[in-house]
């Protein structure tokens, strides 16, 4: 892809890429345990403002990545799947825990088997809940992706 | 927008509202937002609540405003007559908001900025914990619950534990039951310090999160020490617990019983006498003693209207009637009083884990009956009998005899209960679960009645409630 | 309320029922004649009463002092036994006697049905939606039975026996994906 554009394009997509790696912002979709380690890696002790983002966002509108913490029953998931669709693009999408990932050890009636059957999902954590070095580095992965333009979805 | 789809069309799909909209309607959805239009009626009915739905004023019977508010006590604080029309807003808030503490959804009616009406709606965390725990064997069971309240994993495990135990007839040796209170009062610690650090920021003071969280982490790196976790630890398990304490146990709950007080103190100075939070707090959210009997609130809500009811000194279990403690009481049943409650009942339970530290009895960490506990590491290396008898406790699991318990342990928001049902296999034949949150939840509608809007965050903030422990 | 919860009062024995019972309890064995007591495991008094009668004797254990309402919640017992296929269970708790009751209540039928004791109770509400939910089981008389717990258009009741988990199996989307 990058190959056929031209100089300028290429040079834009890749200071627009930096620009958004080093400020991406989270929407706060806190729904289970994952959620507490999403506080604990936000707070002082972890400090995730080393990342540029530190700011959590309430409105979906203002965010550009989703954290989906916990386990998405068949109940939420239609919300959840609204709350991606009123995020700007580009957005982003970490699904933290084994739980948003697969199911978890919850396999039933309940429960959406793996996030990624609702929004498109760039970069899974296992853990149950994943610690916050866990989801740094699952961050910091993200940051790479967006970084080299593998993760924007155009 | 589109001329040849006009208002009188969607007057008639009234009629039929599941007639699938066309590709100019569907654009014509997204120029509501400018053209001033009334919704068609296929998007009203494909985002219908159904039974969920809160009736406008003028459709809904005083009786149907009792029923959605989930109460039949006639309440005036429920339901003004004198209430403008015109001034009436009904609000949704959440499953998808931060100061719901989870997926908790409201919606509120609001006469300007006072409330009127609550209906919660919740089921948006709803995990099938009860189906899952009829399919794990009494051995994986703490796996499972230890997932429902997520703040309070040891006391799931704990209650799970002694509603097994129960059934079978084993008694668990003193050290492990020592390890069992340290623990859950532990845990009842580091649950109160997150929920003194979201009210905080509930409240505003967002410096809170900061601290309540930074003590916290203390509590965890203990944990993970100990149990291989920071949070769903599976660690107290039917028969005992899974592991001794660490090397240097002492060390760590001494700096923590020392350092966390420290921290409490900082609160107090924050929070206690600060006007603001006073006004936010004092007389916000008020339920009385009979109304909690009637709601089955039980807990710090139920402490903060004056009743000393504690199951830890009421109905004791795991011999932690052997450490003296205090219960904290206050009077008025108010958002203030409840975060007094809380604020002194972490005091007392480091109190408890002091007194554990001191006293902390030799001997097995399991009970000795050799059906329940796995043998020792070094008898599997040396015994085939011994390896039979390890993969058939961890793959078959132990039979229980058939009978049914509930068990009720003090919980960092009140009574826990595991209902247990065995039908002398080595799975549950039915596990329910009392869960404090979903008692609280219930109730909001009482302590959130002629309130402002504000407050309702103050009120959801001081019954802390769970949603993985409402849900389930 | 003392300080100290009180110790469990003197416990009397009933002759009809040859099972010893709380003093709170032996009013409410000779009032209900049909009703039958006995000690679950760890002595947990138990009783069983008609359905019939299920709002007759709760108001009665909460005259009796029974104040607080803990729990209600149904056990099926597909093939498990003969006769009515779930159990109701009531939760009671009385702080000032410091006693436990639990109350079952059988029933059975296509469409299970039970008495609501939300006129008793109003903490029961939510959980007799949740009863309804799970189970199916009908409450009459109770105010706004409508799902809790899982949407409206799910068909069927997890939480019956005859119903499966529901597992199915697990496919990861983009896996194929390198970084």
């Amino acid at each position: 892809m990058a190959d056929r554009s031209g100089f300028l394009t290429t040079s834009i997509n890749s200071i627009a890429n930096w620009a958004r790696y080093q400020s991406s912002w989270g929407a706060t979709f806190g729904l289970a345990c994952c959620a507490i380690e999403m506080m604990h890696t936000g707070a002082a002790h972890n400090d995730l403002a080393r990342f540029g983002m530190e700011v959590f966002r309430a409105s979906p509108r203002q965010a550009d990545l989703m954290i989906v913490a916990g386990r998405v029953s068949q109940k939420m998931a239609p919300v959840l799947r609204q709350v991606y669709d009123q995020m700007p693009e580009p957005k982003w999408v970490i699904s933290m825990g084994a739980c948003a990932s697969s199911g978890g050890m919850f396999n039933n009636y309940a429960l959406v088997q793996g996030v990624d059957q609702v929004v498109p999902v760039d970069v899974y954590v296992p853990g149950c809940p994943p610690g916050p070095q866990s989801l740094m580095h699952a961050i910091l992965t993200l940051h790479e992706g967006i970084k080299s333009g593998e993760f924007v979805r155009v | 927008m589109a001329d040849d789809v006009t208002i009188e069309d969607s007057s008639e799909e009234v009629e039929n509202p599941t007639v699938p909209p066309s590709e100019t309607e569907r654009r014509q959805l997204h120029d509501l937002w400018t053209s001033g239009t009334e919704e068609p009626a296929w998007v009203v009915a494909s985002t219908a609540e159904g039974a969920q739905l809160m009736l406008p004023r003028d459709e809904a019977t005083a009786g149907d405003v009792a029923e959605e508010s989930g109460t039949l006590v006639t309440d005036d604080r429920l339901y003004k007559d004198e209430a403008v029309e015109e001034e009436i807003t009904i609000l949704n808030m959440g499953p998808q908001h931060p100061s719901t503490h989870g997926v908790l959804r409201l919606q509120l009616e609001l006469d300007g900025e006072v409330i009127r009406r609550v209906k919660p709606v919740i089921g948006y965390l709803h995990t099938g914990m009860e189906k899952t725990g009829e399919t794990l064997t009494f051995l994986q069971g703490p796996t499972n619950v230890t997932r429902m309240d997520y703040l309070a994993p040891f006391h799931n495990e704990l209650c799970f534990s002694l509603a097994t135990e129960a059934l079978l007839g084993v008694d668990v040796p003193p050290r492990a039951q020592a390890i069992r209170v340290l623990m859950t009062e532990l845990n009842r610690v580091s649950s109160h310090l997150t929920w003194v650090a979201t009210q905080g920021m509930d409240l505003g003071a967002v410096s809170m999160m900061i601290y309540g969280i930074r003590e916290r982490e203390l509590l965890l790196a203990f944990f993970e020490k100990t149990t291989g976790l920071r949070m769903n630890h599976n660690y107290v398990r039917p028969g005992g617990v899974a592991a001794d304490l660490p090397d240097g146990w002492q060390d760590d709950v001494a700096e923590i019983v020392r350092a966390i007080p420290d921290g409490l103190d900082d609160y107090h100075d924050l929070l206690t006498e600060n006007p603001i939070f006073l006004g936010r707090t004092k007389g916000v959210g008020v339920i009385t003693s009979e109304e909690c009997f009637a709601y089955g609130i039980t807990g710090p809500p139920l402490r903060a209207t004056g009743i000393n009811w504690d199951l830890r000194k009421a109905q004791p279990y795991s011999g932690i009637e052997q450490y003296e403690f205090d219960v904290p009481l206050a009077e008025n049943g108010d958002v203030y009083d409840r975060y007094l409650v809380r604020m002194e009942e972490i005091r007392q339970s480091l109190r408890i884990a002091a007194q554990v530290l001191e006293s902390m009895p030799d001997g097995d960490y399991r009970t000795g009956d050799l059906k329940v506990t796995p043998p020792p590491r070094k008898r599997i290396n040396e015994s085939m009998e011994a390896l039979i008898h390890h993969f058939k406790i961890f793959t078959e699991g132990f039979k229980v005899p058939a009978g049914e318990h509930y068990q009720a342990i003090e919980g960092p928001r009140g009574e826990l209960g595991h209902y247990l049902v065995s039908v002398g296999e080595a799975k549950p034949w039915r596990l329910h679960c009392r869960t404090p949150s979903f008692a609280a939840i219930q109730s909001l509608p009482i302590m959130m009645g002629d309130q402002l809007i504000a407050d309702a965050i103050a009120v959801i903030a001081s019954v802390d409630p769970v949603l993985g422990d409402v849900d389930r | 309320m003392s300080e100290q919860a009180p110790p469990p009062e003197e416990e009397v024995v009933v002759e009809s029922a040859r099972l010893r019972l709380a003093p709170l309890l032996a009013g409410l064995a000779e009032t209900f004649a049909d009703a039958t007591f006995e000690e679950s495991v760890a002595g947990q008094q138990v009783a069983r009463v008609e359905s019939a009668r299920l709002v007759e004797f709760v108001q009665a254990c909460r005259d009796a002092g029974f104040e607080m309402f803990i729990d209600l919640t149904a056990v099926d017992y597909y093939r498990r036994r003969p006769g009515p296929r779930y159990d109701v269970v009531v939760g009671l708790l009385s702080l000032e006697h410091n006693l436990r009751l639990r109350v079952l209540v059988e029933v059975d039928g296509d469409v299970p049905t039970a008495p609501s004791i939300t006129g008793v109770y109003p903490g029961a509400n939510f959980y007799e939606r949740e009863v309804y939910d799970l189970f199916g089981i009908e409450f009459t008389g109770h105010p706004d039975l409508t799902r809790i717990m899982i949407q409206d258009d799910w068909e069927g009741h997890p939480l019956r026996k005859d119903t499966a988990v529901g597992s199915v199996p697990i496919q990861f989307r983009n896996t194929n994906k390198v970084l």
